[in-house]
Order: C-alpha cells, then structure tokens, then sequence
C-alpha cells in the first residue's frame, strides 16, 4: 500500500449531507442555465463527495502540479455540474461562483477546461476517451518524481467504446502503473438508450482484467459506506505492480425520482416545475448558492 | 547573392535525436515517448542515457498524446516521437483537447514528414500537418531546414513554455546552417539580401530556395531569401520588412498549397500590402511511392519550380507597375 497517514475524520453521516447539498447544486446549476448533463452528474455524486471529502489528500490552494497530493481527472467532462459543485463546497472557488454555470465569460465552462483557470481542473475534457491517458501520465510523473500519492480518474460505462481507452489500459499494465485507481460509472446508460442495447461492453471486468488491471465491484454505487469500503480496499491493492480499476454501479439520476430508471436525463435540464420537485426530495444541508 | 556551402548531407531526424539527448542533460525533466518507432526518431542515444525517462507507447498514438499531456502534470517536459502523418491528423482531437486547449507544455516532433518520407507512398507523407496544427491556438509550428537547425529547435522549445510541433524529415539534406547557433522561435532569418523578389522558404524547401537564388542571379534577378522556419507564430514583420523592399513573393514549402507556409504570408499579404504572390508546394495532390528526389520533381518542389514562381511574380509586378497611377 502506497499511501500512509491520511486523516479519514468525516463521518458517513457528514458525507451524506455533503451529497444532498451537492445534488441540490446540480440540479439548479443546470436549471439556470437550461443545458447541462443532469443524470451522470446526480449518479456520482456519493463517489465524488467520498473522494474530496474524506479519502483524497489534497489542496484547495490549487496547484496544478498538485505534488504531494493525490490527483482526480474526470474523463467523462459533461458531469462538470458535479465537479464544480465539489471542487466549491470543498474550497477552491467561491459557492457563489456555481450561479455561472455555462454562462458567457464564466470560469465554469459547460466542459471542464484549464484556460479560464478554475482552479481544480488540469486538464480540458469532454470530448470522451481521452482522460484515462492523461491521468496514466500524471502517475507516471508522481513516480518520476518519488511522489507515492495516487491518482484517481472517473469514466462514463459508454465512454468504455472509445479504443484510446484500451490503449491506456493496455499501457498502464505493461508499465505496471500501480498508482492509480480508475473508476467506471456504471451505471449502463448513455445517449441512445442502454449500453447493452447501442454497443454491449460484455463482461467489462473480464476485460479489465485480461488487460492486466485489478479489478473492484461497487455494487452499490450510490451508498456511502459501500463507496468507501471500495475506496479503502483499491488503496490497499495499490503498489502492488498492477493498476486498479473500480466499476461503480450507480444509478443514473440518483436522488430525483423521474431522473432514475431512465437514460432521458443523461443531458437534459429540468424546468421550473421539475426543479421544485426535484429539490422537494433533496434537504438543503449548507446553504443553497 | 552570399555562396552556400555544407560538409556533409544528414537527415534532419537525426538533429532532432542530438538535440534530444541534449535537451535531456540540460534539463533532468525533459522525457520522451515513442509509438514503437524509436530507431526511425533516432531516440536510442536518448533512451541509452536516460532510460528511466523514456516512455515506449506502442502503436498507439491517441494514448501517446494523453500521456504526454499527464505527464506535464509534475513538471515533466514531454517530447513525443513518431512519424508526422501519426503526430498530427491521426490524433487531432486528443492534441486539440488535451494539449493545446488545456496548453499543456508538450512537444509533438514528427518525423519523415513530406513527399520526402518516399517509398512507403501517400499513406505515409503526410502533407497537410503544418495547416492542421497552425489552426490550433497557442501551438507553435516550427519546420527547421537542416541537421544543425533541428538540433538546435530541439533544444530550444523546452525553454519555450507550450505546446510545439516540431516537423522534420526522414532523407539527408545539406547541412549548410551554423554548428552552435541559438535557435530563436518565431525569428525569420535572413539568409541572403535581396531587391527584386522575396522567397520564403521552410524545411528542406530552404536548400531550394537558396539554389534558386543562384539561378536567378544568372538570369539577371536579385533574389532575398528568408529561411521562415517558424510558421506560428509567423514573423511578420520580417515579412512585410522584405516584400516592402522587392514587391513581389514566392513562398516555397514540402506541404500542400492549402494551409501551410503560403497561405499564411497570404493572409499577412491580403491585410497589409497587397502584392503579387506565388506559392510553391503541392498542388492539391497525394503523393505516391518514389525516391525523395523524384517526387520533388514530380509534384513540383524543386529549385527550378521556386525559380519558375519568381519569373512570374515578377512579370505580373511589372505589368502591376505599368498599369498603375
């Protein structure tokens, strides 16, 4: 196990209030701007929260080399609403700041990106496939640089069809990259419908594993205490010459009771009324922006 | 016109494989990647000394670039190695994304670029790089004219902060420019001074253009020439410097006549000063299998296609002189 003496203190009760407020956020973000991708974003909100609340050490004084500290990438950039709310509640920019949300001149693009500087973001994404190699890399920079945190990357179920995925895969084994933990929002939902139905990934942990990764199931995706178990067993497989993935069975639109059990809200906003019904069920834990 | 003169014909790739390893021990975060081409790159005497900081891709180009880009995260300086064609068109989405917009400090050095890469044939010789990269914002393009020139752009884009496409060939060519000259990006050089006609030049197209002048001094015209070894960003102001002077260009570059070297003195042209141009390079063609020579000839990038070029521009300014107030 690579890393050592992180500080773990926020409860799961805490967590769990964390994530209400961070959906609440998201659904109003992407209301006020009436575009965005509602679903994933509400579907990995617990993952998320997990990451940034308690078990990543890491710096809201952003840095973007982000030495000593561990790295998240998020590959599947059209989740934003999700990271930006994070990345604010945990300190790196002004609550406040989330009301800008794809709006003209705002930090807060529609996509992740690095050119307006919010700080958190490393590297632009969005356009699928490619966040799994850049993260790869950045493991690699750690070890160039006898950095033993790790590297943690979030990716779409349907952003698996892309092939540069299984090239860094492929790399990230034989390199014995074994700093990084890459997880899949498994949630089997994309544009056009269930995976299974458009382009079946299989047996994805199959894959994975024939590609020479260790791989972890979360089979309750959106429960907080499953998360961090998985979280706290792929730590301790980490160093161990093999990079390690996680597939996260989530469930799309998680919290808001129309947005589940359908891939619809993957990136559509919900309007006046479905806002206020959306946050009826969501409990306002830190204050609304 | 100044006498030109080399010792020997390298290929430029090797100036980049110098330039490399010398990039390396001046600076210890300077690391390389190659997609499973490292004896074409000339990158064995870099791996040899710095085994720990080579990265060895596969042929996976679109993994290469993301890589390339996570590894500036840490403070690493990425050089990535593999032919132009697979340095540019194959993986435009990944640079564009995860390089140039999120500017990221890597280094794209393309070899066997142009008709010159020959047998391998039209699948390989990549013509149109320098005008997708161009396109891209904060990347520079930079297409050095010989060994001693790619060694020292080499060395020179890792003090530069950003992304750069650096583009040279596979043949050997005259090594013809100073041993230890300092590269400066974005710096036309003026190479011999002239009064009737301007040819700007890139790449190995410099060594033509420098032919050409000989030539044309025979034929009584007094040719400047101007070794343009930085496309982006394009010194313009050595530009409209010359062509204020001679009144008339030739632009000469291994690339198609859309969206390269020409195009860009067009647009500096069209806004500033309005003059008779003519742009020697491919003219909206592939290439095919061939030897470098042959294909130079055939596709029309030879001295006497950049001589060609200067009697016209310099017939029609005449004509422009006499038809004007």
């Amino acid at each position: 196990m690579l890393i050592e003496n992180v500080e773990k203190t926020t409860t799961v009760e805490e967590l769990k209030k964390i994530a209400s407020q961070v959906r609440r956020d998201i659904v109003r973000m992407v209301h006020c701007c009436s575009s965005g991708h509602p679903g994933g974003s509400l579907g990995c909100t617990d993952y998320l929260v997990a990451l940034y609340f308690r078990e990543m050490k890491h710096n809201p004084q952003f840095n973007m080399d982000g030495i000593n500290e561990d790295l998240f990438f998020l590959s599947n950039g059209h989740i934003s609403p999700l990271w930006y709310s994070v990345l604010a509640r945990a300190g790196y920019f002004p609550v406040s700041e989330l009301g800008t949300f794809r709006k003209l001149n705002s930090r807060l693009q529609g996509h992740p990106a690095t050119e307006e500087k919010l700080p958190g973001i490393r590297v632009a994404s969005g356009s699928l496939g490619q966040g799994l190699s850049v993260a790869v890399g950045a493991a690699q920079a750690k070890k160039l640089n006898k950095d033993n945190r790790l590297v943690y990357v979030l990716m779409g179920d349907g952003e698996q069809q892309e092939g540069q995925i299984w090239e860094a895969l492929m790399y990230a084994a034989h390199h014995k990259v074994d700093n990084i933990i890459a997880a899949v929002d498994y949630n089997g939902q994309q544009i056009d419908g269930p995976c299974d139905k458009v382009m079946s990934l299989g047996d994805l942990k199959a894959k994975y594993e024939s590609f020479g990764w260790k791989v972890l199931e979360c089979p309750e995706g959106n429960n907080m205490e499953a998360i961090l178990a998985t979280l706290e067993k792929a730590q301790s497989l980490t160093g161990q010459g093999q990079p390690i993935a996680i597939l996260l069975k989530t469930e799309m639109g998680y919290g808001v009771d129309y947005m589940m059990g359908t891939h619809k809200w993957h990136g559509t906003a919900p309007n006046d009324e479905q806002l206020a019904k959306a946050l009826a069920q969501l409990e306002e834990t830190l204050g609304d922006y | 016109m100044k006498k030109f003169t080399f010792e020997e014909k390298i290929d430029t790739r090797s100036g980049f494989g110098a330039g490399l390893v010398e990039a390396g021990r001046l600076n210890s975060n300077v690391v390389a990647l190659c997609a499973d081409l490292i004896g074409s790159l000339k990158m064995g005497d870099f791996i040899k000394e710095f085994p720990d900081r080579f990265f060895q891709v596969g042929i996976a180009e679109a993994n290469m670039i993301g890589l390339a880009a996570g590894l500036t995260i840490g403070g690493k300086i990425p050089y990535t190695g593999t032919f132009a064609n697979f340095s540019t068109g194959r993986v435009f989405d990944q640079i564009r994304q995860s390089v140039s917009y999120s500017e990221k400090n890597v280094k794209i050095c393309a070899s066997h670029a142009g008709l010159t890469l020959g047998e391998d044939g039209a699948t390989h010789q990549i013509l149109e790089d320098i005008g997708m990269m161009k396109m891209l914002p904060h990347m520079v393009v930079i297409n050095p004219c010989d060994f001693n020139q790619t060694k020292a752009a080499t060395i020179a884009i890792a003090e530069h902060y950003g992304p750069v496409y650096l583009r040279f060939g596979r043949p050997a060519v005259p090594n013809f420019t100073p041993k230890d000259q300092k590269f400066e990006i974005g710096k036309a050089l003026l190479l011999n001074e002239g009064a009737d006609v301007s040819i700007f030049a890139t790449g190995h197209m410099v060594w033509e253009a420098i032919k050409a002048g000989e030539i044309l001094e025979q034929k009584g015209i007094d040719a400047e020439i101007i070794n343009i070894h930085t496309i982006k960003p394009l010194d313009t102001a050595a530009i409209l410097k010359s062509v204020q002077k001679t009144k008339c260009a030739v632009s000469a570059e291994e690339h198609q006549i859309s969206g390269g070297l020409g195009e860009s003195i067009a647009q500096v042209l069209a806004r500033n000063y309005p003059l008779p141009l003519e742009i020697v390079a491919v003219n909206d063609s592939f290439g095919e299998s061939g030897t470098p020579d042959q294909l130079m000839e055939k596709y029309g990038l030879t001295a006497n296609d950049i001589v060609k070029a200067a009697l016209k521009v310099v017939e029609r300014k005449a004509a422009m002189k006499s038809l004007s107030v």
